[in-house]
């Protein structure tokens, strides 16, 4: 095994390129040393980030969104006040990943690559409308954070390709965003149902919402139905009712040990119905 | 702290001293299983069956022994053959041979310069199987149908005719249970199930194993029992036993699950092979849950019958278990437990016991008495419910007491059944107001308690100090509460008194720390210990004294004149005996051995209020109290500490803890993602009552607390579900879909 500590991505990139076996990058290193440590994958190249100038920066883009670094810890994330400010569902997503111990570590980028269904962050990275940096040896293109992963560990990244930094768009006024999951514990397990709506309001109608599921269905989804069916409304009794029925056909999940098909199914519903009053909330400024 | 203050009569007993590891356990010094090395060391692994059952066809190490630094491999060929009963399911259980009996069976293993080679060559150690029907489920492994897993295994209780996998049947009981019937207001009748789970210990098997050609071997390893892993390690290799030395590390846990042995047995053989080197193995997590013994898991049905007042009139339980591809499941101590908490003039029990393609079960916490109080306090519950009586109103009116019969046959001496469900009836808990979707749980539950063989010796050093070596590990504090009842005994302090757990050289044989006796029979023996040391310190005073020994007391750390010379001389202190002792008569000591009598038994009463989500059937405990008779508490906070231990466990099994076996058979959740035991901010602070009956038995009055603990949150929290939603669990976990499904039964949605 060759562990590699590249100053740049354009020589990670060439690390990746060149190496012949299985590579994997390391940023926070608490999926891929996880799964080394258990056999389940034992690279020939370990390429770690961490030493590429910028990658633990949060940063305002000129456009008044948010550029993340991709060795930016769940930890930071959530000390960051500004960010949880402006996309709060997109913080305690990623804040409920793991213990604290795992939080000094974790990434989105990570999370993300990681191609879980059950990912804690993407649902609400999803909804947010986040987009990833892609280079590779093919150069550099931008991504929709939905179009990466591609069915359960697998993403739309080619050999060695790989993310720069995650982009989150303008907040803009009358917005608010939420993500739940649903485990059995309180803590410390892997989400049978996730999440995550986005939404911006004037006065108090819904202009634009976005709804994302995960681990109901062999990727997160993006559930445009759901984001109509609450769209035009104040989030009264009907929208919500008619939000549950949406999100419960879209999810299209197995039964599995952490929970069966139809139960996920109804959780779905539920969960949609309680991230939308909770995104609506904070989209009022009744919620933090 | 109220308590330090309700023994007046003592000076050390019932306060909350620091325990002697807590230091060492804090600061990382404190050395377990894994933690030992020894010169010239080799690393183990084991090779398991990826397979439910299957014929094992071929074996073949070539490609790993050609690795540089493999030292050896052992397979069953390894071990002696014609062993009989316990000792050949423990040969059996280690090491598959003809037949891998479970997902995570071991059938060889491997020793290497280091534990990434030894991983490495048991990949390459080549196994041929042929896959063979299977069954892990109890109801279906007692089908007469169902794969036949030890044909022959049964013993001669079975009657004949009984489903192959049957290896055990028994019925007792007493009075006419017919007329017991007949007498009820109301006869209910239900099955109920629960799921095997495991102790959960943080700390994973561990060893270092040494046998040279002489058939002389030493063992460091973390056990609940250092006799134990000796005489089943002897029995499993066909080693004289004496000439086996066991030292027990710290340990991490065990709750019943380290009581026997698994990987102890293949670590001595690896050693023999490799020529005498000392060999370590450490377990994974995804090993302990694939390969260690969890409980059993039960099928059972209960019959109650209830008069109209609440008085109970004949109970019938008829329990299924499956503890695996061996015999041992805790069937006996479930049917015993099962109505133990009640005066009934008629009862009946029936046990099969049955086989499945798991791991052999090993005892964890109160064997079988959580899956039978499920039962049959989930039942009371539920006709309770039905005849609108409070749940503790009917506890008491069938309530043992002291004298009574017991369900399983003897009369019961002093216990405090009684003064458990008077006490929680009086906690603020009891009459918390309770919201929308939240319930209120009532159960009780018992343990028998043990004693076992015990040897203890104690010795007063040079300075009047006192050192006490025991045999059983301090799984629980039991250190601290043996060192508080020597010092209490000789009247020195505390801190004079250190408490060593030794190794097998040390003593006589040992039990474990199990049947919540470490408190009981190694401090009642240390206790008589110290009270030779007592009497030889009075017979060295009155030597000096020139008056007879019978005329000397011994108050406060001192031998004093006592009767027609009390006052004559100044009192003589534990310092001045210890240090004139080489002059005056040599060492002084004490020590015992032997069966400690008047074990006391346990009753505990647990109220629990649960609110559940109606549209997720997640439940989080709200308030959880623990009632139970600690006939003395030595050390109040470890007691407490037993308490919401055995709590926090049965929440778990309740609610979320199970074996999740494939349709292949395989164990699908071997680690703690998934295998889901609480976390901590799952739980609440959980509330204790100490209730205090003196067990006359000890001298101190202790009773064994460790295992109670675990028995009524199975029920208490059912119970609670059933208050909140309406909806009756009888199956267990009581996880989030299962309560969702059983509440959208009861709402027809």
């Amino acid at each position: 095994m060759h562990y590699h500590t590249p100053a740049s991505f354009e020589e990670a990139v060439r690390i990746a390129a060149s190496a012949g076996g299985v590579t994997r990058f390391l940023a926070g290193g608490t999926d891929v040393l996880v799964q080394l440590r258990a056999g389940a994958v034992t690279p020939d190249d370990l390429i770690d980030l961490k030493h590429i100038p910028g990658v633990h920066d949060i940063a305002a883009t000129p456009q008044g969104g948010w550029r993340i670094g991709v060795a930016v810890s769940g930890a930071e994330l959530g000390e960051h006040a500004a960010l949880k400010r402006d996309w709060p569902g997109v913080v305690e997503a990623m804040e409920l990943v793991g213990s604290t111990q795992v939080q000094g570590r974790a990434t989105l980028t990570g999370n993300l690559c990681n191609g879980s269904p059950a990912a804690d962050s993407v649902p609400a990275l999803v909804a947010a409308g986040a987009r990833v940096a892609v280079t590779g040896p093919q150069g550099s293109r931008e991504m929709a954070v939905e179009q990466v992963p591609t069915g359960p560990g697998k993403t739309a990244l080619g050999p060695g390709d790989l993310i720069t930094a995650i982009t989150l768009p303008p907040r803009g006024a009358g917005g608010g965003d939420a993500y739940q999951r649903f485990i059995p514990r309180t803590e410390m397990d892997i989400a049978v149902v996730g999440c995550a709506v986005n939404l911006t309001l004037e006065g108090d109608v819904i202009t634009q919402a976005r709804v994302a599921l995960g681990a109901v269905a062999p990727t997160v989804m993006l559930v445009p139905e759901a984001a109509e069916a609450i769209i035009s409304t104040t989030l009264d009794s009907d929208a919500l009712e008619a939000l549950v029925k949406v999100a419960r056909s879209a999810a299209r999940p197995i039964s599995d040990k952490r929970g069966t098909a139809e139960f996920r199914t109804d959780i779905a519903g539920v969960l949609a119905r309680r991230v939308a009053e909770l995104a609506y909330a904070r989209a009022k400024g009744r919620a933090k | 702290m109220a308590k330090d203050e309700m023994n007046p009569a003592f000076k050390l007993i019932g306060t909350r001293v620091l325990r002697p590891d807590g230091l060492d356990k804090v600061t990382g010094r404190a050395r377990y299983g894994a933690d030992f090395a020894a010169p010239g060391m080799l690393f183990g692994a084991a090779v398991r069956s990826p397979h439910a059952h299957a014929r094992i066809k071929r074996i073949d190490a070539t490609r790993a022994l050609a690795l540089d630094g493999v030292k050896a491999v052992v397979t069953r060929a390894d071990f002696p053959t014609g062993l009989t009963g316990e000792d050949w399911n423990l040969q059996e259980n280690c090491m598959a041979g003809d037949v891998a009996l479970y997902d995570g069976h071991a059938v060889a293993a491997v020793a290497a310069t280091s534990a990434l080679l030894a991983q490495d060559a048991a990949k390459l150690i080549e196994v041929e199987y042929e896959p063979l029907p299977h069954v892990t489920d109890v109801d279906d492994a007692i089908k007469p149908d169902a794969p036949a897993i030890r044909p022959g295994a049964a013993d001669h209780s079975v009657p004949d005719g009984m489903p192959p996998n049957v290896v055990r049947y028994f019925e007792f009981g007493h009075g006419d249970l017919d007329a017991g019937f007949a007498e009820a207001d109301i006869v209910r009748a239900q099955t109920y199930r629960t799921e095997a789970t495991h102790q959960g210990y943080i700390e994973p098997q561990a060893c270092v194993g040494q046998l040279g050609a002489d058939g002389k071997g030493e063992m460091w390893v973390t056990t609940q029992g250092q006799w134990y892993v000796r005489w089943m390690c002897a029995a499993v290799l066909g080693l004289e036993t004496a000439q086996l030395r066991v030292t027990p590390s710290e340990i991490g846990g065990g709750f019943g699950g380290k009581t026997t042995v698994f990987i102890e047995p293949l670590s001595l053989a690896l050693s023999r092979k490799a020529g005498g080197k000392p060999v370590k193995l450490v377990m994974s997590r995804s090993d302990v849950l694939r390969a260690t013994g969890p409980t059993a898991s039960a099928s059972m049905d209960v019959k109650i019958g209830m008069k109209a007042d609440g008085t109970m009139t004949a109970g019938r339980a008829e329990f299924r278990m499956q503890g695996g591809a061996f015999p041992g499941s805790p069937l006996n101590e479930a049917l015993e437990c099962a109505f133990a908490a009640y005066k009934l003039p008629a009862v009946e029990h029936i046990g099969h016991e049955v086989l499945a393609n798991r791991p052999k079960a090993a005892a964890y916490r109160a064997p079988g008495a959580p899956m039978a109080a499920f039962a049959v306090e989930s039942l009371v519950d539920e006709i309770a419910r039905e005849l609108g009586l409070d749940p503790i109103a009917v506890r008491l009116k069938n309530a043992v007491r002291e004298g009574d019969r017991s369900s399983y046959g003897p009369r019961y001496k002093s216990i405090g059944l009684v003064e458990t469900l008077e006490a929680a009836k009086a906690h603020a808990n009891y009459a918390a107001p309770l919201g929308p979707n939240q319930g209120r749980g009532v159960a009780t539950g018992y343990w028998f308690n043990h004693n076992g063989d015990t040897s203890v010796s104690m010795a007063i050093a040079e300075d009047g100090t006192a050192q006490v070596s025991v045999g059983t590990p301090d799984i629980g504090g039991s250190r601290a509460s043996l060192g508080l009842m020597v010092a209490e005994t000789l009247g020195i302090p505390y801190e004079h008194v250190r408490v060593n757990v030794v190794e097998t050289g040390a003593l006589g044989i040992n039990e474990p720390s199990h049947g919540s006796r470490a408190t009981f029979a190694s401090g009642k023996a240390a206790v008589i210990a110290t009270e030779q040391a007592i009497a030889e310190m009075c017979r060295r005073a009155a030597a000096e004294w020139g008056i007879e020994p019978e005329a000397v007391d011994w108050v406060e750390g001192a031998a004093q004149p006592a009767g027609p010379n009390a006052g004559k001389f100044p009192p003589m202190k534990i310092a001045e005996i210890a240090g004139q002792m080489s002059s005056t008569g040599g060492p002084i000591a004490g020590h015992y051995e032997g069966l400690p009598e008047g074990v006391g038994a346990s009753f505990g009463t647990h109220v629990v209020d649960v609110e559940v989500d109606p549209e997720t059937g997640r439940t989080t405990i709200l308030r959880y109290l623990v009632v139970q008779d600690a006939g003395r508490a030595i050390h109040p906070a470890y007691v407490e500490g037993q308490f919401q231990g055995g709590a926090a466990q049965g929440i778990g099994w309740a609610l979320n803890e199970a074996y999740i076996y494939g349709e292949d058979g395989r164990l699908q959740n071997a680690g703690f993602l998934d295998y889901r035991i609480p976390v901590a901010c799952d739980l609440p602070m959980i509330d204790t009552v100490i209730v205090e009956v003196p067990n006359p038995g000890h001298p101190y009055g202790v009773r064994g607390v460790g295992e109670t603990g675990i028995t009524p949150p199975l029920p208490a929290v059912a119970n609670a579900i059933a208050a909140a939603t309406g909806a009756r669990l009888r199956r267990l976990p009581m996880n989030p879909p299962a309560v969702l499904a059983a509440i959208k039964a009861v709402r027809g949605g």
